[in-house]
């Protein structure tokens, strides 16, 4: 017997790209209504089929999925998709393991929250239907990118999504910044994806695989797999120690791969796309650029981790020193940000580089690679309230027509159902117990204490700071003073249900998902341990935390000229800060100044003038010729004739006379 | 046999000329009608008679008296024959003379080649001519018979399209 | 008196020359079109004479005369459809008027 019917992955794939055809081709023909309503009930399905899917692999307790104690890789289906000769094969497949069976949870929620929610914010607007096309084809290809079975398949569903998340940034084609946004998105991740590929092949070309079942697993006697530090250490010896500019080869292969996982997850230094990507409607923010697609590179590092593991942890130590900068770097901007919609995009960068320094910091002899759980138990939990986050900051930006916070203000007042989300979002975010934020991040900071004290409390500092801009946005929202909403045609109000719906579903989630056993479910090598609270660390952090909201609340609960005193003091830091240290500078200098002007524009003047200039030559030649022989073709057909018997009576003669 | 060529030639030769000199254009064309005449009786003389009945049915029975028509239609009552330039006479004289020149030195150089009588052959009868026309092996015409089919249908449609009235 | 190959071809030539000195000096254009016609006479006569008198055995100039017979009897049918639209579009069929398409 099967342990799962194939046709529930295929479904689970092909529904959402069905809805993208149908919604695409058919849906300017559709009402508003129909077109969300479908959409919403073809992801209501996968939702059903996904969690189906990860319950069976969970709990049905089968021996493909498990062996008892540890949880196995199962792959449902493998087609060959692209076959090039009997050893370069790209296939297209469904793997079930303990990540992607997370991932097919957490998908399929927040895009049907989205979907939902979307009914309400995106009401009315032009291109509605468009809009839930382009949803779904992400929802399908990040489904598509998870359950992949080779890196192959995982680069194009990668590609994909960048491709989807170009085009939901874009929906506001007419809107200037908003193109340039989707357009500085799709850029910064394509060069990304350069190194990622660059990786795919080196990596391919030495160990002559792209599965990830051959790449870091072994197979079991009933054809499942499990992960086997053996098949990693064959494929980290099938490059033979080769280097490359005194790395290891094996190093830069994963350090390039990794290099596509920046951009995806908007680390330092290819995280400048994420706060311009908040030019998108807020739901599909809250969908790509907060809960999703801005993972993948964490989920990417998460697939190759026993890769990762070998070669004396130099990648890892690459991936933790790029996590813990970004992280740092995220907060502090994200403490001077007046768009809210910013503040949540540098808290996302933050949190991912949180994920990443968890996998960063994950031994396998330590805690049996409890960084590794940590990253994808934050990754859940965060994907859960970070969602939440951006739908309550959709749902304010729909009440006072606003992103910057200077138009908001006591607002508890009016929309009593987005405060208390948001507030559990934020306290969830913040690490209170017993919301789920303090779960995971407690063991991210745990494992990185066990790693080295030193990384442990970078990550404690930023998480204060985490709390700290949390409440500043919270009470800045919320509280603060009340500006004069009666400009608006309406005094602010809550939302309709399809956009509170979710919001209070999330809320629900995020009050309990920290109690799920994690440990029992997703590990690094399937091996389930109990997750024991680490009280020297978490009683600290929650201290930290609660000081941190103290701050937050003396600051800026009410209206007071302190923040402005400390702007002041802080003076130049402040201002770098608010201008997020210069970076986009940084990049339009080089671009400008130095790779235009230095380098094209002599190639444009190579170009014009010369390649150009030659062209040129050819035609002016052609084109005097012409002339000179027009007069040639004077319209006489008798004339012509007379010619061409002229021609070939010479002809004549002159075969003629050599052959006689 | 000799005087029949004799007659031929001199009747080809003849009304040649005159087809080219004839200053009306309806004489042009019957003086065309004899030449094609003579030259069927060139097919008969090489045993040859389907191609000379093909010769006056096609060329003598269709495309002269589509000169005669199209002539009818084109020329205006009354009107005089054209006159020819000196200039341009000379040159077509001197074209003419040119590759008479070339072909009769030509002629002339082979002398040997061509002076040789007609070799005596088996009758060339018409089932022969048919199976060679429709078959596909060596000798065999196929092909071209078809293509020749469709291109007089195109020249049909060609017709029909350029002369009708818009 | 026999008679040779050559002798055939004597006629045909002055044909020929004929039919080269009438395209060349006519003005009307179904003259010369007539000149036309006997241009391929002569060289449908050639193709005969020179298959009967050198490869008796074969027919291969026979054939190749009288596909040419059809395919000059096309040409012609069009040539003159066009002569006469011509006609019909600027009551001239003079061929030195018609240099429209010159460059």
């Amino acid at each position: 017997m099967t342990p799962i019917n194939p046709t529930i992955p295929l479904l689970i794939l092909a529904l959402p790209l069905t809805m993208f055809l149908v919604l695409g081709l058919l849906g300017p023909k559709m009402s508003h209504k129909a077109a969300g309503w479908l959409g919403v009930c073809g992801m209501g399905t996968v939702l059903i089929l996904s969690y189906f899917t990860a319950f069976t692999y969970f709990f049905s307790g089968n021996e493909a999925f498990t062996d008892g104690v540890n949880r196995l890789q199962y792959i449902v289906f493998n087609q060959d998709w692209l076959q090039f000769y009997d050893k370069l094969v790209i296939r297209i497949g469904f793997l079930l393991d303990p990540i992607s069976a997370m991932m097919l949870v957490v998908i399929p929620t927040i895009s049907f929250c989205v979907h939902l929610y979307s009914m309400g914010y995106m009401e009315g607007e032009r291109g509605f239907q468009r809009y839930y096309a382009f949803l779904q084809l992400f929802s399908f290809s990040m489904l598509g990118l998870v359950v992949a079975t080779n890196i192959f398949q995982m680069y194009i569903f990668w590609e994909l999504v960048g491709a989807s998340s170009f085009l939901l940034i874009g929906f506001y084609y007419q809107r200037h910044s908003a193109v340039s946004a989707s357009k500085k998105a799709f850029i910064v991740t394509r060069f990304a994806d350069l190194g990622f590929l660059i990786g795919i092949l080196v990596l391919s070309y030495y160990t002559g695989t792209f599965n990830f079942t051959e790449l870091t697993s072994a197979a079991t006697a009933n054809g499942s797999y499990a992960i086997s530090e053996t098949t990693a250490f064959s494929a980290f010896s099938s490059f033979g120690g080769a280097t490359f500019m005194g790395c290891s080869l094996f190093s830069w292969a994963l350090v390039l791969i990794f290099m596509g996982g920046m951009g995806k997850s908007a680390m330092m230094p290819l995280h400048i796309w994420l706060p311009d990507a908040m030019e998108g409607p807020t739901p599909v923010s809250a969908l790509i650029h907060a809960a999703t697609m801005v993972v993948a590179g964490v989920y990417l590092v998460a697939r190759l981790f026993p890769l990762f593991l070998l070669d004396d942890f130099s990648a890892l130590t690459f991936v933790t020193v790029v996590g813990a900068i970004t992280a740092f770097y995220a907060a502090v901007v994200a403490c001077t940000q007046v768009d809210i919609k910013r503040v949540l995009a540098f808290s996302t960068i933050s949190q991912i580089a949180f994920m990443m320094v968890a996998l960063g910091v994950a031994r396998p002899d330590i805690h049996h690679g409890m960084g590794y759980m940590a990253s994808m138990f934050h990754l859940f939990t965060h994907a859960m309230f970070k969602a939440l986050l951006f739908l309550g900051a959709g749902a304010l930006i729909h009440a006072v027509h606003s992103n910057d916070y200077t138009a908001m203000g006591g607002l508890r007042k009016y929309m009593p159902i987005t405060h208390i989300t948001f507030l559990i979002g934020c306290l969830a975010i913040a690490g209170i117990p017993p919301f789920s934020g303090f779960f995971s991040k407690d063991e991210i900071l745990t494992a990185a204490y066990e790693n080295s004290f030193f990384w442990g409390a970078w990550m404690s500092m930023v998480a204060a700071l985490t709390a700290f801009y949390m409440f500043r946005l919270y009470y800045m929202i919320f509280w603060w003073n009340e500006p004069d909403y009666s400009a608006h045609h309406h005094k602010p109000h809550d939302a309709p249900w399809v956009m509170t719906a979710p919001l209070v579903f999330l809320a629900a989630v995020s009050c309990v998902a920290g109690f799920i056993p994690f440990g029992h479910l997703v590990t690094w090598n399937g091996a389930p341990y109990t997750i024991h609270l680490d009280w020297s660390v978490a009683i600290p952090s929650v201290i930290i935390a609660v000081c941190a909201i103290a701050l937050a609340t003396f600051m800026y609960k009410k209206e007071n000229p302190l923040p402005d005193r400390v702007a002041k003091a802080t003076g130049k830091l402040w201002t770098a800060a608010y201008n997020r240290f210069y970076w986009d500078e940084i990049y339009l200098f080089i671009t400008h100044k130095i790779i235009f002007n230095c380098i094209c524009r002599p190639i444009a003047w190579f170009d014009r003038h010369i390649i150009d200039g030659t062209m040129d030559g050819f035609a002016w030649v052609a084109q005097r010729l012409s002339i000179a022989i027009r007069p040639l073709q004077s319209g006489n057909v008798q004339y012509y004739v007379w010619v061409y018997i002229s021609g070939a009576l010479l002809l004549g003669v002159v075969t003629a006379f050599f052959m006689i | 046999m000799e005087i029949l060529f004799v007659v031929v030639a001199l009747a080809i030769i003849i009304f040649s000329v005159l087809t080219v000199t004839a200053r009306r254009i309806l004489r042009s064309a019957t003086y065309l009608l004899f030449t094609l005449f003579a030259t069927a009786i060139v097919y008969f003389m090489m045993d040859y008679e389907f191609l000379g009945a093909v010769q006056i049915a096609v060329y003598a029975g269709g495309i002269v008296v589509l000169f005669v028509f199209s002539i009818l239609l084109t020329s205006r009552p009354g009107e005089a024959g054209e006159r020819l330039e000196s200039r341009r006479r000379g040159l077509g004289i001197l074209t003419a003379a040119a590759v008479a020149a070339v072909f009769g030195w030509v002629l002339i150089s082979r002398c040997s080649q061509l002076l040789v009588p007609q070799p005596e052959t088996g009758f060339y009868t018409m089932q022969q001519l048919g199976a060679d026309m429709l078959s596909t092996s060596r000798g065999g015409y196929m092909l071209p018979f078809e293509a020749v089919s469709v291109l007089l249908l195109a020249c049909i449609i060609g017709g029909v399209v350029v002369a009708r009235r818009r | 008196m026999e008679i040779k190959l050559l002798y055939y071809l004597i006629p045909s030539l002055i044909m020929f020359c004929c039919g080269v000195y009438g395209f060349l000096t006519r003005k009307n254009m179904i003259a010369i079109l007539i000149s036309l016609e006997l241009m391929l006479n002569s060289i449908d006569i050639n193709f005969v004479v020179f298959n009967r008198y050198l490869y008796p055995d074969g027919h291969e100039g026979m054939f190749f005369t009288l596909f040419a017979i059809a395919i000059a009897a096309a040409e012609t049918a069009l040539a003159i459809a066009i002569i006469i639209n011509l006609y019909r579009a600027t009551k001239n069929i003079d061929v030195r008027d018609t240099n429209k398409l010159k460059g």
